[in-house]
Order: structure tokens, then C-alpha cells, then sequence
């Protein structure tokens, strides 16, 4: 085929971009030189020694890691009642209020963020690792609820119909047949909130106060460079850690298909 | 058994069931049958339960049904999707609806068993329910519904999804297992093949109202509407001219067959269709003379053969016939077996089509 060349070469530049830079960062985070530059120096793992050892990162991990628990779990539930109304329901303004729900994904987060700050501020309610949950529940929603909502629709409605007609309650009916088979979602869906939560910046900058996070403590460090191979490292981990996550909520997704019986179509990856 | 009285249905404005009133016995086999959005579907969920009636009563075994839902009804369904759960096992399925059943599981799995046995499915119940193909999953699903012995079993077109070889198989092993549970089974069908072979009695719905109930054989040799005659099978229908009627006999004049006189039996005076006078006949009830065969029809009509469809078993010829004013007829629809010696004829071959009286429905 002609052109075929072409293509392929945009294709693997295109690739190279994308990706060559978080390469570079294992790459320097092995790297015993203390400058980020070409050639490498020699082999360590002195900086992930000292992240470990830095009690502000600690706190700032063990920060994000409550944040990201907390807003998967309820954009998660939140997300559940949104997805089962929105695919098994016919309602007035359902539309217009699915589009709002799903709004965020499309705003720009910093407006998102300054608005929460101005409401807040002027509810008079002090910054903390809660205003960032809250914001971080608003922004995973509409992602829980992109996946759930596959979840939801691929399921045929008679199901629970068969359960309640053989005799069960709509909760028992819910909880045997819908929840069990929604189950790969509801994985799915929480894990992609986690991630989404862990590696969110502008929210947690905007509504933390003076708790750091994660991403919030990596921007704070990086003015000096003394501590850029140790960001690097953390940022290692930030990346194998996302990876993983991505990889098993996929798994979930993909299984929850092929136990329907139905091919992975659709889904957000 | 059941009984529907003066059942009304809306869906906001939309009017779904219009008045039906309907008894359907202990041990029948009943079908629902009529095009897609005749409300048949929505009045067997409102037997089963699904849906509320707008007004009117459904009474099953003589109570009221008002306020009992659908997991208290002594009805089953099994559903157009089958609704097999996919992450159980075919044992689970079945079982399922014993979970608030006091017995033994013992006991439990020993009537698993014995319903996987009747729905011809013994020894299948540690697979997996997703794995299983259409028909078994159809068989799954009336085991399902069998084991809790419901009073009336409700079908909601469950062989639409089979091909067709599975579906007339399915067929006679429906039928087989109606006797030999002898539950009344409500069926609802668009397909009226399915509904002639399998039913005791079959109700004929159009836009949410019944049009005709009655068995297989009076429903098609004697339809109370054309549309009804439409929708089961194929009818052709030629223009008629009342000349007089005279103690239950009318007689007709139809351009192409006569004068004809037809008794009461013949006639279907509730026609709201339209109020042209018009003759019926089924393309079976008619003989094409070929190659000077002899046939015991009392009457002949020269034809021109307009159209010829050939079908293996059978073909089909379309003819229009001679009006006895020098013009001819629209083509009529005529069906013939292809046993020996009797070949297929082409178009354009003037023939001879030879009738009866009898055979004839006068909508009026």
C-alpha cells in the first residue's frame, strides 16, 4: 500500500513523543548523578531510600491515598444510583441532568476548582483534606459513571424482572442477580476514580489548604534541584502505580464482558 | 383461571390496552397473538404482574390480583431474552426460585433434577448458564419457571429467538409439555404458525383490543374481520355485490366467480373494517386445472396465469380471472401441491380454476 510508510513513521513519532518522556523517568530515577542530563552515571536506588525517608512526602502520600480512597468509594456509590437510573428509568429532564452530571469531565478544571474555592470560602467552611475529597468525588463521577453506565446498559432488564417474578424482593433481586453481574464495573470504576483522585493537581492545590498531596508536594519540590532525582523516583512509582491500576480495572472491565457473554466494546479504554 | 375484566392500559396518553375482556381456563393453552404494538405483551405483564392496570380487574383462580405483585402472583414467566443468569450454573438457575424454600437440599436438588429431566436437560447442571446455547437456555428457562409449579405458566414470544428448525421442534416439545404438566401456559406470539399449531385458543389482538377469539380451525376458516383474515395466512379478497338476502342466505354477485349464495355460517357481519361488501378465500381452498386432472369442485372460472412462484413443496400461482364483462379481475393468490404429474404451469397460460361456493367468507 502506498503511503503506508508515511503513516507508520507518524505513527511511531508520534509514539516516541508521547512516551519518551515518561521513560526518562525511571531512567534518571536509577541514575546515581544528581544532574538530570545525559550520559548516566551509575546505578542506585539511594533516591527511593530517600523518599522513603522524607516524613512531609509520607504525610503527602499518605494524604492522596486517603483522598483517592475516600472520592473512588463515593464517586463509586454516587455513581451506581446515577448509572442504574440513567440506563433502567425514563424520567423528565433526564437528559439535562445526566449532562450536568457529566459535565466536569469537559469543564475546565480550573474553573471547577476556583468556583468549589469561592463557594466554599464563602460557606465558611475551613480547607482540609475533605474540601479535596469533595472535589475529587465531583470530578471521578463522571468517569464512575461512564464505566458503570456500560456496566448497567449491557444487562437486560428482565433479569432482575426473572428474580422478582421467582419470588425474591427488588433489594434480594438487586443484590443476587444485578450486583453480582455489574460487579466487574463497580472494580473497574473505583479503580479508575483512584487514579483519577491520586494524580489530580489543580483541585487539591486549590482546596488542600495546607495539607499536602501527592501532586501538590512533587510541584512544591521541584524548585529545587537538589530533589528532582527523588521526584523522579516518586514519579516512577506514581506511573507503575497507575499503570497497574488501569491494567486490573480493564481486566475487571473485559471479564464482566465475557462472563455476559457479550464482546468488550465500548468502556472508556 | 384467569379472567381480565374491562382492562384499560395508558402508558401518559398513550391508550395500550383498550377494554379486554378475556377468560382463559384451567389447563388451556391460550396464545396471545398480533403485530408488534397490538398490546399483547404489555397484557401478559399485567397477568404476571409487571405492570399495573390503568382500570378493569384481573382476577387469576378467582382473586383479585390488585394489590398482589408480581413475586406473590402464582404465575411464572418465561421471558422473550430468556433472562438466564449468566453468572450462575444451570443447577443455580433452576434452583433459583427455591431459595425461600423451606426444604432439604436434598430435596431441592433431587427437583432440579427432575425438571432439567423434563425440559430434556439431565446431567447439565453444572455448566455454566452463559455457555449454553439458545435453545438450551430456552429449556433452562422453563425449568426454571416449572419447578416452583406456578398455576399459569406465561411465554413471552419464547421462540423468536430460534432458528427455524429449533423453533418447530421446540414446538411439539412445548405442547408435549403442557399435557404432561397440564399448567395452564399463556403464550404470546406474532408468529401465527406458531400460534395455530401450539394453541388451544387464540386471541387476536389489534391496537390494544381483542378482534377475534377463537380455536386454531374457526379463527382461520372463519376470520370475523379481514384484518384478521390478513394477519393468519394469506387471503385473497375480491369486490362484492349484494342482490338479495332471504332467509339467512345472501346472494352475491362477484365479478369473475358469479352469482353466488352463501348461508349464515358463511357470512361475518362484524366487519368494522370497511363496509364494502367483499368475498374472502384462502389460495389452498382453490384448484388450478392442470393437464386435464379431475378434481370435485362445482364450479369453473377461466383465468390467465399472471404470476408463478415456485417453492419446492408447493408453487404459488397468481391469476386473474375472466370478470364475464371482457375486463379481468386483480390477481388472486392460488396455492398447489407439486405431486406427480402435475407440472408447473407458465406465465401467461390460460387455464381453468375450479371452486366452491363453500369455501367462500362473505365480509359484510
Amino acid at each position: 500500500m502506498k503511503g503506508g510508510g508515511l503513516l507508520r513513521s507518524y505513527a511511531v513519532l508520534y509514539l516516541l513523543f508521547l512516551y519518551a518522556p515518561i521513560i526518562l523517568l525511571p531512567l534518571f530515577a536509577f541514575n546515581s548523578g544528581t544532574i538530570i542530563a545525559f550520559p548516566l552515571r551509575g546505578f542506585t536506588t539511594d533516591w527511593f531510600a530517600q523518599m522513603w525517608g522524607n516524613a512531609t512526602l509520607r504525610r503527602a502520600l499518605f494524604n492522596s491515598l486517603t483522598i483517592a480512597v475516600s472520592a473512588s468509594v463515593l464517586a463509586t456509590c454516587l455513581g451506581i444510583f446515577a448509572a442504574r437510573a440513567s440506563t433502567r428509568f425514563n424520567f423528565p429532564g433526564k437528559g439535562g441532568m445526566m449532562g450536568f452530571i457529566m459535565l466536569p469531565m469537559v469543564l475546565p478544571e480550573i474553573i471547577v476548582a476556583m468556583s468549589l474555592l469561592v463557594v466554599l470560602l464563602g460557606a465558611g467552611i475551613k480547607l482540609s483534606i475533605l474540601t479535596v475529597i469533595v472535589g475529587h468525588t465531583l470530578m471521578c463521577m463522571p468517569y464512575a459513571i461512564a464505566v458503570l453506565s456500560t456496566a448497567f446498559s449491557s444487562l437486560d432488564k428482565s433479569l432482575e424482572e426473572a428474580a422478582y417474578d421467582l419470588g425474591e424482593t427488588k433489594w434480594s433481586a438487586f443484590r443476587l442477580i444485578t450486583l453480582p453481574l455489574v460487579m466487574p464495573g463497580i472494580v473497574s470504576s473505583l479503580l479508575i476514580s483512584f487514579t483519577i483522585s491520586l494524580d489530580e493537581f489543580i483541585i487539591a492545590f486549590f482546596l488542600a489548604g495546607n495539607e499536602p498531596t501527592l501532586p501538590t508536594y512533587i510541584f512544591s519540590q521541584l524548585r529545587f534541584p537538589k530533589q528532582i532525582p527523588m521526584i523522579m523516583a516518586l514519579g516512577t512509582v506514581l506511573v507503575a502505580l497507575s499503570i497497574v491500576l488501569l491494567a486490573m480495572g480493564e481486566y475487571f472491565r473485559r471479564r464482566g464482558n465475557a462472563r455476559m457473554g457479550s464482546s468488550a466494546s465500548g468502556g472508556l479504554l | 383461571m384467569i379472567e381480565c375484566k374491562d382492562v384499560h392500559k395508558y402508558y401518559g396518553d398513550y391508550h395500550a390496552l383498550r377494554g379486554i375482556d378475556l377468560t382463559i381456563n384451567a389447563g388451556e393453552f391460550f396464545s396471545l397473538l398480533g403485530p408488534s404494538g397490538c398490546g399483547k405483551t404489555t397484557l401478559l405483564r399485567t397477568i404476571a404482574g409487571f405492570e399495573d392496570i390503568s382500570s378493569g380487574a384481573v382476577l387469576i383462580d378467582a382473586k383479585h390480583m390488585e394489590n398482589v405483585p408480581a413475586n406473590q402472583r402464582p404465575t411464572n414467566m418465561v421471558f422473550q431474552s430468556y433472562a438466564i443468569f449468566p453468572h450462575l450454573t444451570v443447577a443455580q438457575n433452576v434452583a433459583f426460585g427455591l431459595r425461600r424454600d423451606p426444604r432439604s437440599k436434598e430435596e431441592k436438588a433431587k427437583l432440579v433434577d427432575e425438571a432439567l429431566t423434563m425440559v430434556g436437560l439431565k446431567g447439565y447442571g453444572a455448566r455454566a448458564a452463559h455457555a449454553l446455547s439458545g435453545g438450551q437456555r430456552q429449556r433452562v428457562a422453563l425449568a426454571r419457571a416449572l419447578i416452583l409449579k406456578p398455576k399459569v405458566l406465561l411465554l413471552d414470544e419464547p421462540l423468536s429467538a430460534l432458528d427455524r428448525k429449533m423453533r418447530e421442534q421446540m414446538q411439539v416439545e412445548l405442547i408435549k409439555l403442557q399435557r404432561q404438566v397440564g399448567i395452564t401456559f399463556v403464550l404470546v406470539t406474532h408468529d401465527q404458525e406458531e400460534a395455530l399449531v401450539m394453541s388451544d385458543r387464540i386471541a387476536v389482538m389489534f391496537d390494544g383490543q381483542i378482534a377475534q377469539l377463537d380455536g386454531p380451525e374457526a379463527l382461520y376458516a372463519r376470520p370475523a374481520t379481514r384484518r384478521v383474515a390478513d394477519f393468519i395466512g394469506v387471503m385473497n379478497f375480491l369486490p362484492a355485490t349484494i342482490l338479495s338476502e332471504a332467509g339467512g342466505i345472501v346472494t352475491a354477485e362477484v365479478p369473475g366467480l358469479g352469482t353466488v349464495e352463501l348461508p349464515e355460517r358463511q357470512i361475518s357481519r362484524a366487519n368494522p373494517d370497511d363496509t364494502a361488501p367483499t368475498i374472502g378465500f384462502r389460495p389452498e381452498t382453490m384448484t388450478l386445472v392442470i393437464g386435464g386432472q379431475t378434481h370435485n369442485q362445482p364450479r369453473e372460472t377461466e383465468a390467465t396465469i399472471d404470476e408463478v412462484v415456485y417453492y419446492g413443496d408447493m408453487t404459488y400461482y397468481d391469476l386473474r380471472l375472466d370478470d364475464g364483462a371482457g375486463g379481468k379481475t386483480k390477481p388472486v393468490r392460488i396455492s398447489m401441491r407439486n405431486v406427480f404429474g402435475r407440472d408447473v404451469q407458465e406465465v401467461g397460460t390460460r387455464a381453468k380454476l375450479a371452486w366452491s361456493p363453500g369455501s367462500l367468507v362473505l365480509f359484510r
